[in-house]
């Protein structure tokens, strides 16, 4: 009877243990590659990255040096204007769904938004191809922004959504009872106190997009030139990548090396800044 | 008569339709109008029936309160305490399903009408809940926040508005120096002190409590007790308490629910020490509920 009992002890532990090690093993593995990308970018694109390469422009072929400052100021607009025509829409989307879950629309834009953010991001580069790019008569750095905008809605949109379910009653209440109107309410008292979800959502949906090469090719295009001009064809940092990658010269992909490590420290910096931003205006109810 | 003071006579008229006569000085304005309230019913509910859904929350509910003066509701959980609490300014507007029947009254005109802007009456009533909910702001900006919303700008009366709703919270003293301090910083006496004169600052005439102290330790409780005591002499008060030394302290008439009737209606002094129904009896001596 006692050893019985032992024995189930002793069993119980050894399965603790080993389902214990399974946990860390497989984490250790699936972290794995991405010490190993990070690693291997940071090895290639150290030695590319100077003052010169951030502020210079590319040369032609078959001189040394230069730089990628047309692709970062170029991602720079794209992104911006991307968040400018994002942020509004997918807040309201947001609001929307968390103020009337029921609603006959709701149960339609929860669905659609859930489908958008499986949508490959190509798809989403052609359909603005045929919907703007056509139109318009050209590429331009506006239907890239259009795109990435897309892209940007469901995450944001999501975040909103949670944040503001999770924000009291008391709240809602407290600002009705003083007088408040719907809009009021919302604006002054609702949004205030989900900022910080919002704000993350904002910039972990950046941090996603800034990275897209797929819904730029056939909208923003690429552009050896430094241009601010919107509705002309702009360079980015993924398509230059995209470009000098492929590209048989050892100088251009050096380059493209260079660009990615500065890329992958841009996301790293967006997330940090969301962490500080969650913490610094963290609500508690 | 109709001529000069013809439009301030008007005022003085109650709806019983005794004239003020004489010269109209402010003194006598102001008589009249004491006496006016000593006649006239702030609140007042007619026959009125509460549905959330199928349930039927209040059944003919008849009642009226005077102005300066403070009732307590009391009752079991589930009574329709808060239900009724929450009709004055349609708060329960916001919960669906929710339908009611019969009158509502303040200052004799019916909150239901069509005419009725909600925004408006909501302004004239304020509420206290149950549990403090300060906004996620500074302690002036939550203050401030009625006044904003119903689209005060002026930079200076805000802040004397402010200052003098803390005063009346009590509250001032203690927050003077930090009021740019997120609200949430401070104690739960403190925020349910800072929520009443966040109510107050928008000068309504009726305040609404929903159990103000359940939340609270007894020191902080009995400041708020204090407390309404002192703004009964401003405003009409509504208080929902489980608390029956809390209603024997702080009201001057009491109304005892169950299961959604108007057991009780009466003096404080007399619900508690010589109540007519024998259920009465029994919820304030503890036997249930």
């Amino acid at each position: 009877m006692i050893n019985n009992v032992e024995r189930a002890v002793r069993t119980r532990h050894i399965k603790n243990s080993v389902f214990k090690w399974g946990v860390i093993a497989f984490t250790f593995i699936a972290v794995l590659p991405l010490i190993f990308i990070l690693y291997y970018l940071v090895q290639k694109g150290v030695t590319s990255i100077t003052w010169a390469f951030l502020t210079h422009m590319p040369k032609p072929v078959g001189e040394t040096g230069g730089g990628i400052l047309n692709a970062i100021v170029g991602s720079a607009i794209i992104i911006f204007m991307a968040c400018i025509i994002a942020i509004p829409f997918s807040i309201a989307i947001g609001v929307y769904l968390s103020e009337f879950p029921k609603a006959g629309i709701a149960n339609w834009a929860r669905l659609s938004i859930d489908m958008l953010q499986g949508v490959p991001s190509i798809v989403i580069g052609i359909v603005i191809y045929e919907w703007v790019v056509k139109p318009m008569g050209g590429f331009s750095a506006i239907s890239g922004s259009i795109a990435l905008a897309i892209m940007m809605i469901p995450p944001i949109a999501k975040a909103t959504e949670e944040t503001l379910k999770r924000v009291p009653a008391g709240l809602k209440e407290a600002s009705f009872s003083l007088g408040a109107s719907y809009y009021q309410t919302t604006m002054r008292a609702l949004l205030p106190a989900a900022m910080s979800g919002i704000l993350s959502g904002v910039i972990l949906s950046i941090a996603r997009i800034s990275g897209e090469t797929a819904p730029l090719l056939f909208t923003s295009f690429g552009n050896p030139y430094l241009s601010a001009n919107i509705t002309k064809p702009m360079s980015s940092i993924p398509l230059l990548i995209f470009n000098y990658a492929i590209s048989p010269y050892d100088e251009w992909q050096k380059l493209a090396w260079g660009a990615s490590l500065v890329l992958i420290i841009f996301i790293f910096l967006l997330n940090i800044i969301t962490k500080i931003a969650e913490r610094k205006w963290k609500v508690q109810y | 008569m109709n001529g000069l003071f013809g439009e301030r006579k008007r005022e003085v008229i109650n709806p019983n339709g005794v004239e003020v006569t004489g010269l109209l000085s402010s003194e006598m304005l102001k008589m009249a109008q004491y006496k006016e309230n000593e006649r006239m019913n702030k609140l007042q509910t007619k026959n009125v029936n509460c549905w959330y859904s199928d349930f039927h929350a209040l059944r003919d509910i008849n009642m009226e309160m005077k102005h300066n003066t403070v009732t307590a509701l009391i009752g079991p959980s589930g009574c329709g305490k808060s239900t009724y609490l929450r009709i004055f300014n349609r708060m329960n507007d916001l919960i669906e399903g929710f339908r009611l029947e019969g009158e509502v009254l303040i200052d004799n005109k019916d909150i239901f009408a069509k005419d009725i802007r909600i925004n408006e009456l909501r302004k004239k009533v304020g509420m206290v809940f149950q549990k403090p909910n300060p906004f996620p702001k500074s302690i002036f900006e939550n203050v401030a926040y009625g006044l904003r919303v119903n689209g005060v700008t002026h930079k200076k009366f805000i802040k004397e508005t402010v200052e003098r709703s803390l005063k009346q919270a009590a509250l001032w003293e203690e927050v003077k120096d930090k009021l740019d301090k997120n609200a949430l910083s401070l104690s739960g006496g403190q925020q349910q002190r800072l929520c009443i004169a966040r109510a107050i600052a928008i000068e309504p005439s009726v305040v609404l409590m929903d159990e103000p102290t359940s939340a609270l330790d007894p020191i902080s409780s009995a400041k708020i007790e204090e407390l309404i005591w002192e703004l009964k002499a401003k405003y009409t008060i509504l208080i929902v308490t489980h608390n029956m030394q809390q209603a024997a302290r702080v009201s001057d008439k009491t109304a005892f629910f169950y299961l959604g009737e108007l057991i009780e209606y009466d003096d404080t002094k007399t619900i508690f020490t010589n109540p007519k129904k024998e259920k009465t009896q029994n919820y304030i001596t503890g036997r249930f509920g």
